[in-house]
This record gives structure tokens, sequence and C-alpha cells, in this order.
């Protein structure tokens, strides 16, 4: 089947079958290897993208489905001069990452949250990762990660 | 996961027509149902996508009763269905905010998983699920684990809640898969009390029955302290026994009264 959509904000036009996964066809159709999978289960998070706005894990829905889509990856997260945007350099400063491999989708996780909420509690933030595990962290560089891309202290009652 | 052709209807009509071939079968959310066909529990030729059918989507409100569209997601539940708090409650609760994007309230009646929440809302409330030929009761369409009233090329198309006085969902969470460990919808309307209760039973969502005659008299936590749950029946996995899932039901339907609003 041919599709068409927006990866990143740029026209992309590809051939998927019926079976194929989103998350397959960013990595092996586009090359968009940034969104990582971790589990293909839907239980990790890694697989984590946008489509139209909207948190997904791109592993537990078809490629087909997201036809005409807007769709956002972790490639489409920097700045348009190639920097960090101000989340991404959040999880730096604050070593919101070690191996890195759940990073992608916490990032896009995160993203979704500050757009709903744009200072979440610290509480809400936790809620919201319900469904990204890393198994590096332990969150709370993450937790904080976020608090400090919301422009809050990253003060936590948790530690 | 085996190959098969993606349907993409407009309208029921043409989604109905699709899933005359018997190897077809609709696809809602796929938050169940992709995982299953990964593991090549499921092979059907055609799935048939409801997410393009407008007339199955959205979350109406009129005198007394809220009707959810099947193909409506849980995040959109837990955003529109303001006038039943306990269920827009129970919606925002349903497994991660990215499951929630995408998931619906008809393909969790379907799957009518022992662990799901939707069920235990469903039959507290006494509620109707609309199908693409008929109207089946609460009560008539859960039929034991995984199984429901619906037939072969039968959809839902929508659930009618009438809304309680006062309602509270209380779901102790089994934190790896985030499903109900056991979960209790507690219900009051004018006409009586009911309480429905997932996770437990290795029948599924069930109501317990003693529970709806001692709150139908008094409203108050204190009047279940006298009923116990036989464990009888109960799931017994490594998240817990029969034994501990029936002491929770009673604790959780304790606690669902006292929050109940
Ligand atoms: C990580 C994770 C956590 C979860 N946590 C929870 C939780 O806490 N509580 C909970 O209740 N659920 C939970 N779920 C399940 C989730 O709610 C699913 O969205 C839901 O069970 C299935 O809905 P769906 O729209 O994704 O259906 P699909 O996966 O598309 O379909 C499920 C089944 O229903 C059939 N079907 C779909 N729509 C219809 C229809 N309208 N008419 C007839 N048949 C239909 C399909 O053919 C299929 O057999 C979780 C899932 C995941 C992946
Ligand atoms: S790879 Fe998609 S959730 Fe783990
Ligand atoms: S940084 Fe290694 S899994 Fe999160």
């Amino acid at each position: 089947m041919k599709l068409k959509m927006h990866v990143n904000g740029r026209e992309v036009t590809g051939e998927a079958e019926g079976r194929t996964l989103l998350s397959a066809f960013l990595r092996d159709g586009l090359g968009l290897t940034g969104t990582h999978i971790g589990c293909d289960t839907s239980q990790c998070g890694a697989c984590t993208v946008h489509v139209n706005g909207r948190q997904v894990k791109s592993c537990t829905m078809f490629a087909i489905e997201a036809d005409g889509a807007e769709v956002t990856t972790i490639e489409g997260m920097e700045n348009a001069d190639g920097s960090l945007s101000v989340l991404q350099q959040a999880f730096q400063d604050h070593h919101g990452l070690q191996c890195g491999f759940c990073t992608p989708g916490m990032v896009m996780a995160a993203a979704a949250l500050l757009r709903e909420i744009p200072q979440p509690t610290e509480a809400q933030i936790r809620a919201h990762l319900d469904g990204n595990i890393c198994r590096c962290t332990g969150y709370h560089n993450i937790v904080k990660a976020i608090l400090a891309a919301s422009g809050q202290p990253v003060a936590m009652a948790a530690e | 996961m085996y190959n098969f052709d993606f349907v993409r209807p407009a309208t029921v009509d043409e989604a109905l027509a699709a899933l005359a071939d018997e190897d077809a079968q609709p696809l809602s959310g796929g938050q169940t149902l992709i995982p299953t066909m990964k593991q090549r529990l499921n092979a059907p030729s055609a799935l048939v996508s409801l997410l393009g059918i407008e007339a199955l989507k959205g979350v109406k409100t009129s005198d007394g009763t809220i009707e959810i569209g099947a193909a409506t997601t849980h995040a959109d539940v837990a955003a529109q269905a303001t006038g039943y708090p306990a269920l827009a409650a129970l919606a925002g609760g349903i497994g991660d905010p990215a499951v929630r994007n995408r998931g619906t309230i008809g393909g969790s009646l379907a799957n009518n998983d022992p662990a799901a929440c939707y069920p235990a809302a469903v039959l507290a409330s006494g509620a109707t699920v609309v199908t693409s030929g008929r109207e089946i009761a609460a009560d008539d369409f859960f039929d034991g684990m995984f199984t429901t009233a619906l037939e072969q090329g039968e959809i839902i198309t929508a659930v009618k809640f009438p809304v309680p006085q006062a309602a509270a969902y209380m779901k102790f969470e089994q934190p790896a898969s985030r499903f109900a460990l056991c979960g209790v919808f507690v219900a009051k309307y004018a006409e009586g009390v009911r309480v429905a209760v997932t996770g437990a039973s290795e029948d599924g969502v069930f109501r317990w029955s003693e529970a709806e005659a001692a709150l139908s008299a008094t409203f108050s936590a204190s009047a279940l302290e006298g009923l116990s749950l036989s464990a009888e029946g109960m799931m017994t996995d490594l998240h817990g026994t029969a034994e501990y899932r029936a002491h929770l039901v009673k604790v959780l339907t304790g606690r669902a009264v006292a929050s109940a609003s």
C-alpha cells in the first residue's frame, strides 16, 4: 500500500504492507533510527512518537494508520539551527540519561506533557511517565530535567 | 506477524460489509489486538479499522444519560465525560498516556479482559451496549473471561450510561501491567446501588449482590462490615492469591463508597 505523511514537517511517501508497524516504517523505511524499539510489546515507551500531536507507542500502531498524519519523532525535536531544544538540553544538564536507550521516548513523552501542562508538578510528571521505562537512571534525574525544562526549580520531594 | 489486508471504511455499513468475511476482524485502537497478532495468537485475513468512522466517535450528554461512541479513545473519555466524573476518572487511569491516546471503549468491552477497567463501569452503571444490530443490557453482555454476547460480524457502536447520583471506581493497580489487580466500581441510583468487580474472578467482571443489598439499605462503608466474599472462583496468579483478591474486593468497595461523588 502507498502512504503519505508529514514526518518532522517534511512530506514523505512510501510503501508499506498492512502489518508494517509505524516504528518499522520510521526506522527502516525512512532511516529515522532515533525512535528506539525496546520491548516491541507496548510496555517500555522507547518507541514513543507524536501522531497529530498526541503521544503514541509507534510499535503498537500500523504505519498505514498514520497515512495523512503529522508525525513527530525525536529527530524533529531539535531547534531549527540544529542545536538541542530546551527540553533536550535539560536532559543533558541534569543527567537525565545514562545509556540513552529510553531517552527518545522520554523526551517525546515529556514534550507531550509540557504541551498539555506547561508547569507540571513532580507527581504529574511521574504519573505521565507511567508508560516509559528506564533501567539506568532511577528516574529522579529525568524528573529534574522536565521540571527544569518547564522553568521550575528542581527541588524534589521523593529523593 | 502474518500479513493481512487493511480496510479503511468511512461508515458503519461499509465496515459491516467488510466484516461479512468471517476471517476479517475489526481493529479499533489496536492496543490489545496488535500485541496478540505479534504473538501470532490471532491471524485475521483482513483488519477493518473503525477509527476512520466519525459516527463512532465522541461523547454526547442528554438528560441523565452519557453516550460514548465505540471508537472514542480513553483520553477523550477522560477529557469529555465530565457529566460522569467517576467514568472520566476511570478512563484517565487506564494504562499510560500513549495507551489512552489509542485505546478505545469499544475495543476494551469487546475484548472483556478479566482485569480491564471499563467492564466494571458498564456493569455497575447498568449501561446499554449498542451494537450494529441491537441494544444489549450490561447484565447480558459479559459472558466470562474474554467472552461477550457479540456475534461474528457484529460491532459495538456506542455505550449508553445512565448517570448515577454518586459513583467511584477504586483500582488496585498491578504496577507492571497497570491493569487492575482488582478494581471495584460502585454506582448509586435512585433504584439502588450496583457494585461491579473486575480483576478478581475467573469468570471476569461480576456483580457483588450482597454488597449491593447492604449499600442500597445504607450507603456507607460501615454497611459492609458483616460481609465477606468467598475466595472460591477467584483468580490466583503470581500477583496475588484468590484469598487476597477476595479480601481486596471488600476493602476497595469500602473505599469506593467512602469516596463516591
Ligand atoms: C501497556 C498497556 C496497559 C493497559 N492498561 C490497561 C488498564 O489499566 N485497564 C484496562 O482496562 N485496559 C488496559 N489496557 C488495554 C487497553 O485499554 C486497550 O486499549 C483495550 O483493551 C482494547 O481497546 P482497543 O481500542 O485498543 O482495541 P483493539 O486492540 O483494536 O481490539 C481489541 C479486540 O476488540 C475487537 N474490537 C475492537 N473494537 C470493536 C468494536 N467496536 N466492536 C466489536 N469488536 C471490536 C477487536 O477485533 C479485538 O478483538 C492496557 C493496554 C496496554 C498495552
Ligand atoms: S518498543 Fe514500543 S513500547 Fe517498547
Ligand atoms: S538511560 Fe538507559 S534506559 Fe534510560
